[in-house]
């Protein structure tokens, strides 16, 4: 009997006890049907071809473990972003309970947002009764500030008008006339998560600066983060460089606290997020910068539409993109960057120097959202690494254009290929086929790193099994630093792994890399 | 083993009232059909048990902006029952997020390889982008099951999970499915169960157990002689390996399992079902149309069974047993016998560490009265249970587990989840991913009783040992004696507030 009272065997260790292998080995060859094994090891050898992979890369219409998500994951995240606003899905209500878990099992924190619950019946006759209803009582209940409306692709296969919608709603009194309920259309079958971040922020903004007169601040910012696993961390340590700037700025989106919120005793349904006074307020700005060009497109469209000068960035990571972000804020704002921050700029480029020999060539495969997968790219470049695949499977031809002209700045991009579209299944052949040393993504990669033994390094959402990386900031020159620290950790692991055999291989097993 | 306790009648009731008088007019009569407080025990004639009573509304339309815990059809039928038969390839047929949200979330466990021999642990998704709304996504689906066959050639079968647009845009993915499985001489079972359909994930569970009728059973015959001592287990879905913690007690007691619904299955287990003695169920909100569905047709008959807990283990086994006569009787009692050291030595260790504590469910199928045994054998006592998707005969069989004066709750909103845990403020809550952390914020501990928290099995016997073990950790951590700052003054109400 394997299970005892005084040591309780979880179940890795509980089912390859004697009598559980053998029950599973009857259980297969009685009950199964199984093909042969030497079948099953044929066709495994075989994904591992060249032919597979042209195959495999050919596929017109199946995606088999892609990396991205649908548009109102996307608009759910960015209203957490902002003060006491609930969420409000117009649609199949399962929906809402996905989201809701994908974001907890990410940030370990709860995730609120309410469904407008639509069956069969509302299929034929659309969801106005449910919007009407529904806003009644998730003002009554919830006591938002601000109700944030996206869309299910039901709402938007049969076509509800969010718009009139609200303002029937409204005028039945389920909220006040004055609330603010801001709206985006965010289908499914449209784009992904980035897109349906862009689409509610967009609607907030409109939602506040749309007929309103600017006038602007000179040298004042707005900051727009974009769908950003890591916010907690990066939107700290954004905001800890700008403060010592001393520039006047506002994070437009800003779901720091929301998802990190303290054990105390209490639960927060709503912490932090940008004030609903300073969205308005955000329209003076001088400028609005994006953190995440992919993510604000229709965005700062709007921003400049209204006169606001934009950039936009690819989620500035390591050392050339801070520079480059950290000069941009310097030239909009007129503030100096200060000594302090120069200091943390020399102590990251050390600490790259200190380990220089340990990067140096290291090839790489990077996968995520497509300015996550630039900014990663170029960061790696820095350390002397070679990215060989750079993958997004929300990646546009734009994106493949501009990763092909960060590769072509670089030696060490001369043989990455771009990836757009492609999927996690497309990423195990081209790891079977063309191997690297290391591999930047998600906790979807785990099954990659199974599969092709490629070390993965978690540096995007969402991670699953791994506890609070996401606390941690991967933007600045301290985040750069942490990203640094975190890839030479996989490295050293490996090694240590590799030469900890005794007798074997221990020569190599040195005390100081 | 019955513990004796009883629950705060006047507390519960007072409570419903208090969560009542915070919504809208409409929506307070709504809701009020699904609260209520377990009463009127009642004996029945021949055996003098004692019985609750739990009078609420199930089954229906959850209100709209209320924050339902509930899922959808697609989540019962991809999620739940079809997703775990390992051997087939499940596409998610629509847009990407159903598939991507629910990829690898139910720690179906199973034995294969993946990718080459075994597909559980993939998210194969159709992808659909606007021109496939607009222009029907029929063509795109031949398309994908040429690329499964081509690239997957070992995969046992196909199934069609719909999304809320297919059945929008009028696409025939049955007569797709019916084509292909000609042209490739296989299994293809389109599944029509689009997140708009029904009211939860219960419909859905419904879909599913009906396409295995329509496009497993009625179009596969199968050559199988089966043996006297032969089941089925219908209705586990192996979570962290449940099925195998069970399976080894049947076979132990001399029956041979051969069909596993759904967890670790393969699609020849699911076609051979019909052959078998006895469906012996589990789950019976997701699997129990199935079980009727063989008893009718096939003359199989079915038997509910409770494998949490050792006092459920044993009633189980005998109820079971009973069923085959005398040897496997006798066999029987040589398990419980066998096992008995250990339930012990477990229910030694731990009952000190957790007698009394007060636990809170809210959980899906079967799990708001499966597991209150399992508690109680611990020492625990269950003040409130729910379920998220629970038809009326469900809570008909909870009366049988649930004491007096439980506090019941059907498709419970956030809102009112919160306020009942704030009050009653339980030892443990029992919930979902969604619940956690709120739950913890309040310094009550918490597990997740859909996936086990990542642990498991907790069912059988050596299931009940982890079960036990995972209670006690949450229950005795630390960590909840540290959430008062030293310097601060000690509050004298609860803490806790919830939307207020």
């Amino acid at each position: 009997m394997p299970q005892s009272a005084e040591k309780i065997l979880d179940h890795a260790p509980l089912f390859r006890e004697p009598e559980y292998r053998q029950m599973l080995a009857e259980k297969k060859l009685n009950f199964e049907c199984p093909h042969p094994d030497q079948i099953v090891t044929d066709q495994s050898e075989y994904t591992k071809t060249w032919e597979y992979r042209e195959k495999n890369l050919a596929r017109e219409a199946l995606v088999i473990n892609p990396a991205k998500a649908c548009q109102p994951l996307g608009a759910v995240f960015a209203a957490a972003g902002f003060e006491r606003t609930m969420s409000f899905v117009h649609g199949s209500q399962g929906c809402v309970a996905y989201y809701r878990s994908h974001l907890s099992r990410h940030f370990k924190e709860p995730s609120s947002a309410v469904s407008s619950s639509m069956t069969e019946d509302a299929a034929v006759f659309g969801g106005l009764k449910n919007m009407i209803d529904g806003l009644a009582n998730t003002y009554a209940l919830y006591d938002p500030k601000m109700i944030a409306v996206s869309t299910t692709c039901m709402a938007e296969v049969i076509g509800d008008d969010l718009h009139g919608f609200i303002e029937n709603a409204k005028g039945e009194g389920s909220v006040p006339a004055d609330f603010d309920v801001p709206f985006a259309h965010t289908p499914a079958f449209v784009g992904s998560h980035v897109d349906g971040y862009d689409g509610m922020v967009k609607g907030i903004l409109e939602n506040f600066w749309k007929g309103k007169e600017r006038k602007e601040v000179a040298g004042s910012i707005n900051i727009i983060p974009g769908f950003d696993g890591f916010c907690v961390g990066n939107n700290r340590e954004l905001k800890r460089l700008l403060d010592l700037m001393g520039v006047s700025y506002a994070f437009v989106q800003d779901a720091s606290d929301q998802f990190d919120t303290p054990s105390d005793g209490m639960y927060r349904m709503y912490d932090g997020g940008t004030k609903i006074e300073d969205v308005k307020a955000a329209l003076n700005a001088e400028a609005t910068l994006s953190l995440q060009h992919y993510n604000t497109r229709k965005t700062l469209e709007f921003c400049q539409e209204l006169g606001q000068a934009t950039a936009s960035f690819h989620y500035p990571l390591g050392l050339k993109a801070t520079d480059e972000f950290l000069m941009k804020v310097s030239e909009i704002s007129g503030k100096e960057i200060p000594g302090a921050i120069g200091l943390e700029r020399g102590r990251l480029v050390d600490a790259i120097a200190d380990s220089q020999a340990w990067l140096h060539g290291k090839k790489y495969a990077i996968y995520g959202d497509p300015d996550f997968v630039y900014g990663v790219t170029r960061f790696v470049m820095e350390t002397g690494g070679e990215p060989i695949h750079c993958l997004a499977t929300n990646g546009t031809s734009a994106w493949e254009a501009e990763m092909k002209e960060l590769l072509a700045s670089s030696p060490f991009g001369k043989d990455a290929q771009v990836w757009s579209g492609k999927d996690l299944w497309a990423m195990r052949s081209l790891l079977f086929t063309e191997p690297v040393d290391l591999l930047i993504g998600n906790s979807y990669g785990k099954y990659l790193e199974r599969d092709t033994s490629t070390p993965l390094i978690r540096l995007t959402f969402p991670i699953f099994d791994r506890h609070h990386h996401h606390r941690f900031p991967l933007m600045g020159y301290q985040g750069g630093l942490r990203v640094l620290t975190t890839i030479l950790d996989k490295i050293f692991d490996k090694l240590d792994g590799e030469t900890m055999k005794v007798g074997v291989t221990d020569y190599s097993y040195d005390l100081t890399r | 083993m019955s513990l004796d306790y009883e629950n705060d009648d006047a507390l519960h009731k007072k409570l419903i009232e208090e969560v009542l008088s915070h919504y809208p007019d409409k929506a307070a009569k709504r809701r009020k059909k699904h609260l209520s407080v377990a009463k009127n025990k009642r004996k029945t004639a021949e055996e003098g048990q004692v019985f609750s009573e739990c009078d609420v509304k199930s089954n229906i339309k959850s209100i709209p902006g209320v924050m339902t815990i509930r899922g959808c059809a697609y989540a019962g039928s991809k999620g739940v029952v079809w997703g775990p038969i390992k051997d087939m390839v499940h596409i998610s047929h629509g847009p990407v997020g159903c598939g991507q949200y629910s990829w690898s979330q139910r720690r179906n466990y199973y034995v294969g390889t993946t990718g080459i021999d075994a597909f559980v642990t993939m998210q194969f998704t159709s992808d659909f982008q606007e021109k496939d709304i607009v222009f029907g996504g029929d063509k795109k689906l031949e398309k994908i099951i040429d690329e499964i066959e081509e690239l997957f050639p070992l995969n046992n079968g196909v199934t069609v999970q719909s999304e809320c647009p297919i059945g929008l845009i009028g696409d025939d993915i049955e007569a797709v499915s019916r084509k292909k499985a000609e042209e490739y001489n296989t299994t293809i079972v389109p599944v029509r169960c689009e997140g708009f359909r029904g009211v939860s994930q219960s419909l859905g569970h419904h879909i599913a157990n009906d396409a295995i009728r329509d496009w497993v059973f009625d179009t596969t015959e199968v050559a199988y002689e089966a043996g006297r001592y032969d089941v089925n287990v219908i209705g586990d879905y192996n979570i962290g390996g449940d099925a195998w913690a069970s399976r080894i007690l049947l076979e132990e007691i001399g029956l041979h399992v051969v069909g596993n619904w759904s967890g670790d299955a393969t699609l020849a287990e699911i076609e051979r079902a019909p052959k078998a003695k006895l469906n012996l169920i589990h789950c019976y909100r997701s699997m129990n149309y199935i079980c009727r569905h063989m008893e009718e047709k096939y003359g199989v008959p079915w038997m509910e069974y409770n494998f949490f807990g050792p006092s459920q283990i044993e009633a189980s086994l005998r109820q079971i047993a009973k069923h085959f006569g005398p040897e496997i009787e006798e066999r029987a009692e040589r398990v419980i016998a066998k096992y008995s050291g250990l339930t012990d030595a477990v229910i030694d260790k731990y009952w000190p560490r957790l007698r009394g504590k007060r636990v809170m469910l809210y959980v899906g199928g079967l799990r708001p009265r499966h597991v209150i045994t399992a508690y109680e054998d611990l020492g625990m006592e269950i003040v409130g249970t729910g379920y998220e998707f629970a038809h009326n005969d469900d809570y008909q069989r909870t009366g049988h587990y649930v004491k007096e004066g439980t506090l019941i709750y059907d498709d419970v909103t956030g809102y009112e989840l919160e306020k009942f845990i704030e009050v009653i403020r339980p030892d443990l809550v029992g919930s979902g991913i969604k619940e956690k952390y709120s739950v913890q914020k309040m310094g009550i501990p918490f597990r997740q009783m859909h996936s086990w928290d990542y642990s498991g099995p907790y069912h059988g016997y050596d299931g009940f040992a982890i079960f036990a073990r995972d209670m006690d950790l949450a229950v005795n951590n630390p960590v909840w004696g540290l959430y008062d700052a030293p310097w601060k003054k000690k509050a004298m109400t609860p803490a806790a507030v919830a939307a207020e």
